[in-house]
C-alpha cells in the first residue's frame, strides 16, 4: 500500500538565492576530477597514470578493500593530475577533456532477462555501482549483500536545493529505465517517496510504490523516508540513489555508455545569474560561475548550505551534488545591540522564539551568511534538536554516546538509522554551536570499522 | 562602534604579545564577546547557523528576572517602614533607597565573586568565560533574605560555582542548580541567619516594636502546626492570612509580604515566566507539571486539615514560601532538569510535589522548595534513564519482530 506519512518536526530555512527555473548550457569545463574523498570509506588503488588516455567509462580506480566496485571517469581525455594530500593519500584524479566525448561503448542485453548477479557485475564494471548507497553509515552500497529495499526520494527539500520535478520533467523513459535496474537488485519494494502533486516523471514510475511526504525540511532526506516507511534494524539495510543518478544508470541500460550528464543549480545570494546549468559531473566550479558574477567576500560550497562542501573558485564539484551555493561570508564583528546577539533580530533568521522570525510572514526569505552567531559551548539547552529531528530516537543521548564512544549505546539509540545529514538541522538550530554532522560521522566509522 | 573594535584589536594585540600574560586572553574576550557577537565563520558542518547564542538565551532569563529584582528592591524597603509603622510618612523614594542599599551591594557580591572564580578557572584551563554565571549570579541574592551578611553571600557563591558547577567541568556540566547549591549551603551551615524571625525583614534586629513578630507567613504558619485549630495563637495567624489580613491572598499574590528578596510576589514571577515561555526559553512542561504536582499535594494535605496550616487553601499555599519563584526560575534550568521532553513531567511534577510536601510535613523546613528542586536534580538523570530505555525496548522489540 503506498503510504501517506506527514512529517511534523522540521524546519524550512528561508534563505534568499533561490535559482530561477532556466536550464543553460555552459561552457565545456577545461577541467574534470573525480576525488576519492568524496567516497567516504573507499581507499582507492589507481588503474590509471598521469598522462594516459582515458574514455568516458575508462575505470580510474577501484575501491581496495572492496575490489569489485570500480570508479570510472566522466570524460574522455588524458589524466593530467593525481593529486595527492598528506600520507600521500589520493584527493583528486584530475583530467583534461577531449573536445568530443569518446564512451566506451558497452553491449547491453535487456535488462529484463538479466539476473541479480548480471545487473550487479554490470553496475560494477560500468562505474555505476557508486551512485548507490546504503544505509547505515551512508557510505558506497556493499555488493555483497541484498537491502530489503531500495529507496528514491524524488524531492530535496534542503535550503535553495533544486527542483527535481523541473530538471527530470519529461524523462520518463531514462528514470523507468534505471528503475527496471533496480528491480533486479531487491526482493523488497523500491519505495517512491513524491509530494503531493509531483511531476509525472515521477507518479507514473513503473513497478515502484509510490509514498506521499507531507511537511518541512528534513522530509525530503532518505533517512527520514526511511524511518517513517520502512525502518532500519540491526542487520539489515536499504540503498539508496539520486534521481538524477538513476537517469545516468538508465542511460546506460538504453545506450550501453556512460553519461554522467547532469544538470547543476547554481544557487546562492552571493551569485548573480542564478539558473540551472547542463554539465558533466566532476565539473570545475569556474565553468559553471563565471568570476564576476560571484561577489567579494563570498563561500562557495559543493552541495547544499546544509550539508555540502566548502570549495575553492577552481575547485570541482563534488561527484554527488547537483547544486552549488555561494553564500556571503560573516566575517565580521556585530555590535551587541545594533545586530549583534542583543539586538531586535528583525533581519535574522532563527529557529528560536528569541527571534522574531517566528512573527514574521513566512514568505519573507533571509540573509544568511556563514558568521557562527556565537562560540562553541558545552550543550545547555535542552529540547531544542527534537524539535527538527523527526525520528523517534533522542539526538542529544545519541551524540553523547558517540562522544564517550559507547558502542553498545549507540546501536540501541539508533545509530543504524541515521547519517549526518539527518542532524543537519540540530546543527542549525543549536545554541551551543556543536559540530553535531561530524560527531556523527564519527560515530558511524567507530560502528562500521567494529561492527560491520 | 569602530573606536571601541580598536580599542579591544589593540588589547587583543598587547595581551597576546608575550607569553606570561596571553593566558589572560580571557578577560578581554570577555568584554569582547559581550560588546561584540564574535567574527568566527562556521569551519565544519553546516555553513550557516541559526542566530541564537547562549547569551541571548542567558540574557533574557535575566530580563525576565527583572520585575522580581525591582519587587524585590521595593519590597524591602516597604517591609521595613511596615514594620516601624511608617509606611504613611514615608515617601516612594525612601522605599526604594532602603531597598536598593540592602539588595545592591548582595547583586554586586553575587556577581563580584561567582565571576572571580569564573575567571582563575579560565585563565587556569585556557578558554573563555561561559556564560552560566550570567544568570546565577542575579538568581542568587533574589534567594536570599534581607539582612543575610554580605561575606556569607560571598562563601556561599563561591562553593556554588567551585563543587557546584566547576569541579564538574563548568557551565552545562553540573549536576545541582547553582543557585540552589549556594542557598542549601548556607542554610545547613548558618542555620540561624537564614531562618527564623530576625533575618526577612531589613533592620530588624535592631528595631524594638511590639506587635509584630518578623516572621514570614510560612514561618507564622508552621508554628501553628501542633497547635488545636481554635487555639488563640492559631487563631491569629488565621486571621493574618485571611481576607484583609497582612498575608492575605492577595497580598501574598502581589507579594506584599517578607521573604526572600526576589520570591515573594508570584505576580512578578508569573511576568518573568510569560517571557520566558513566549520567547521559548524554558520549557512549559516543567512549569506546568510543577504547578499540578504542587497544586495536587497542597490539595490533598487540604483535605486532611486538622489545623490551621493545612486548612490554608491550596492556591494560597501555592503563593508562599518561594514556590513560583523556583517553578518560574529554578525548576526550569535547562542542564539541571530532565533533558528528555516525557522526563520534563515526570522531574517538574516531583519537583512540585515533594517541594509542598516537605515543607507542610516538616515545619522545621520551609525552604521546602529549595530542598526538592536539588533532589528532582538528582533524579533527573534516572528519570531521562528510564525515559530513554523504553524508546531502546521499542527498537529491540522492532528488531526481533522483523
Amino acid at each position: 500500500m503506498s503510504q501517506t506519512i506527514t512529517i511534523r518536526k522540521g524546519l524550512d530555512i528561508r534563505m534568499k538565492g533561490e535559482a530561477e527555473r532556466i536550464i543553460s548550457d555552459t561552457q565545456r569545463s577545461s577541467s574534470f576530477a573525480i576525488q576519492p574523498p568524496n567516497f567516504i570509506g573507499t581507499t582507492p588503488k589507481l588503474l590509471v597514470k598521469e598522462g594516459e588516455k582515458v574514455k568516458a567509462g575508462t575505470v580510474l580506480f577501484f575501491d581496495k578493500y572492496r575490489e569489485s566496485i570500480k570508479y570510472v571517469s566522466p570524460v574522455s581525455g588524458t589524466i593530467k593530475e593525481i593529486v595527492r594530500g598528506a600520507k600521500r593519500r589520493i584527493m583528486a584524479v584530475i583530467i583534461t577533456p577531449d573536445s568530443e566525448i569518446e564512451y566506451e561503448q558497452q553491449q547491453i542485453g535487456d535488462v529484463q532477462n538479466m539476473n541479480r548477479q548480471e545487473v550487479k557485475q554490470m553496475m560494477l564494471d560500468s562505474g555505476l555501482w557508486p551512485f548507490l548507497k546504503m544505509r547505515p553509515i551512508d557510505i558506497v552500497a556493499n555488493p555483497e549483500v541484498s537491502p530489503k529495499s531500495i529507496f528514491i526520494s524524488s524531492f530535496d527539500s534542503h535550503p535553495l536545493a533544486p527542483d527535481y520535478d523541473f530538471i527530470l520533467h519529461g524523462k520518463d523513459a531514462e528514470f523507468n529505465a534505471g528503475i527496471e535496474v533496480l528491480k533486479k537488485l531487491t526482493d523488497g519494494y523500491i519505495h517512491l517517496q513524491v509530494r503531493t502533486s509531483s511531476d509525472e516523471v515521477f507518479m507514473n514510475a513503473k513497478s515502484v510504490k509510490l509514498n506521499i511526504v507531507k511537511g518541512p525540511h528534513p522530509a525530503g532526506n532518505v533517512g527520514v523516508q526511511m524511518h517513517h516507511i520502512d525502518p532500519i534494524n540491526k542487520g539489515e539495510c536499504i540503498w539508496y540513489i539520486n534521481p538524477q543518478d538513476l537517469l545516468i544508470v538508465g542511460r546506460y541500460a538504453l545506450t550501453g555508455k556512460y553519461d554522467a550528464t547532469k544538470t547543476i543549480a547554481v544557487t546562492g545570494e552571493n551569485v548573480k545569474n542564478r539558473k540551472y546549468f547542463k554539465t558533466i559531473i566532476g565539473s570545475q566550479i569556474s565553468s559553471l560561475i563565471n568570476k564576476n558574477d560571484i561577489s567579494d567576500n563570498s563561500r562557495i560550497i559543493s552541495g547544499n548550505s546544509l550539508t555540502g562542501e566548502k570549495v575553492e573558485e577552481n575547485g570541482y564539484l563534488n561527484y554527488y551534488d547537483s547544486q552549488i551555493s555561494v553564500l556571503p561570508e560573516g566575517d565580521q564583528y556585530r555590535f551587541f545591540l545594533k545586530d549583534g546577539w542583543l539586538s531586535a533580530g528583525f533581519s535574522k533568521f532563527s529557529a528560536s522564539r528569541a527571534y522574531p522570525t517566528w512573527l514574521m510572514p513566512k514568505s519573507k526569505e533571509y540573509a544568511i551568511d556563514t558568521n557562527l552567531n556565537g562560540e562553541e559551548r558545552a550543550f545547555v539547552v535542552s529540547g531544542q534538536y527534537e524539535k527538527v529531528f523527526p525520528f523517534d530516537i533522542y539526538p542529544v543521548h545519541l551524540i553523547k554516546s558517540i562522544l564517550i564512544n559507547d558502542i553498545e549505546s549507540m546501536e540501541n539509540l539508533g545509530i543504524y538509522e541515521v547519517a549526518p545529514e539527518d542532524f543537519a538541522l540540530c546543527e542549525f538550530v543549536c545554541t551551543s554551536k556543536i559540530n553535531v554532522q561530524e560527531i556523527i560521522r564519527d560515530g558511524l566509522d567507530i560502528i562500521y570499522d567494529e561492527c560491520m | 562602534m569602530k573606536f571601541l573594535r580598536k580599542i579591544f584589536d589593540n588589547a587583543h594585540k598587547k595581551i597576546n604579545s608575550s607569553e606570561k600574560t596571553k593566558k589572560f586572553f580571557p578577560l578581554i574576550d570577555s568584554m569582547d564577546t559581550l560588546l561584540f557577537t564574535p567574527n568566527h565563520i562556521t569551519k565544519k558542518g553546516a555553513h550557516i547557523r541559526d542566530g541564537i547564542d547562549l547569551k541571548r538565551t542567558m540574557m533574557l532569563v535575566i530580563i525576565a528576572l527583572i520585575p522580581c529584582l525591582l519587587f524585590g528592591i521595593y519590597n524591602t524597603g516597604y517591609q521595613h517602614y511596615s514594620v516601624l509603622g511608617e509606611l504613611g510618612t514615608v515617601s516612594f523614594l525612601d522605599i526604594i533607597l532602603t531597598g536598593a542599599l540592602v539588595v545592591l551591594p548582595l547583586v554586586v557580591v553575587s556577581y563580584g565573586a561567582g565571576l572571580f572564580v569564573e575567571f582563575i578557572f579560565c585563565i587556569r584551563n585556557g578558554h573563555a568565560i561561559q556564560e552560566g554565571f550570567l544568570v546565577s549570579g542575579m538568581l542568587i541574592p533574589l534567594i536570599m533574605p534581607a539582612d543575610v551578611p554580605l561575606w556569607m553571600v560571598a562563601m556561599a557563591t563561591i562553593f556554588a560555582v567551585i563543587i557546584g558547577k566547576e569541579v564538574f567541568g563548568g557551565t552545562g556540566m553540573n549536576i545541582l542548580n547553582v543557585a540552589l547549591t549556594a542557598r542549601a549551603f548556607l542554610f545547613f551551615a548558618y542555620p540561624t541567619k537564614m531562618s527564623g524571625n530576625k533575618v526577612w525583614i531589613t533592620g530588624y534586629e535592631d528595631m524594638n516594636v511590639d506587635g509584630s513578630s518578623g516572621a514570614t507567613a510560612l514561618g507564622d504558619l508552621a508554628s501553628t502546626v501542633d497547635l488545636a485549630t481554635n487555639d488563640p495563637v492559631a487563631q491569629g495567624v488565621a486571621t493574618k492570612l485571611s481576607d484583609g489580613g497582612s498575608f492575605d491572598l492577595m497580598n501574598s499574590f502581589l507579594g506584599f509580604i517578607p521573604g526572600s528578596i526576589g520570591e515573594t510576589s508570584a505576580l512578578m514571577c508569573l511576568l518573568g515566566g510569560a517571557l520566558l515561555l513566549w520567547t521559548g526559553i524554558a520549557s512549559w512542561r516543567v512549569m506546568v507539571s510543577f504547578f499540578a504536582g504542587g497544586f495536587l499535594m497542597a490539595f490533598v494535605l487540604n483535605k486532611m486539615g486538622g489545623n490551621v496550616y493545612f486548612d490554608l487553601p491550596a492556591i494560597h499555599q501555592l503563593m508562599l514560601g518561594g514556590f513560583m519563584f523556583g517553578m518560574v526560575f529554578m525548576a526550569t534550568d535547562p542542564v539541571t532538569a530532565a533533558q528528555t521532553n516525557t522526563g520534563k513531567y515526570i522531574y517538574g511534577f516531583l519537583a512540585g510535589f515533594l517541594g509542598i510536601l516537605i515543607r507542610m510535613v516538616n515545619p522545621a523546613y520551609p525552604e521546602g522548595v529549595m530542598l526538592a528542586i536539588l533532589i528532582a536534580n538528582v533524579f533527573a538523570p534516572l528519570i531521562d534513564h528510564m525515559v530513554i530505555s523504553s524508546n531502546i525496548k521499542r527498537r529491540l522489540k522492532r528488531l526481533k519482530t522483523a
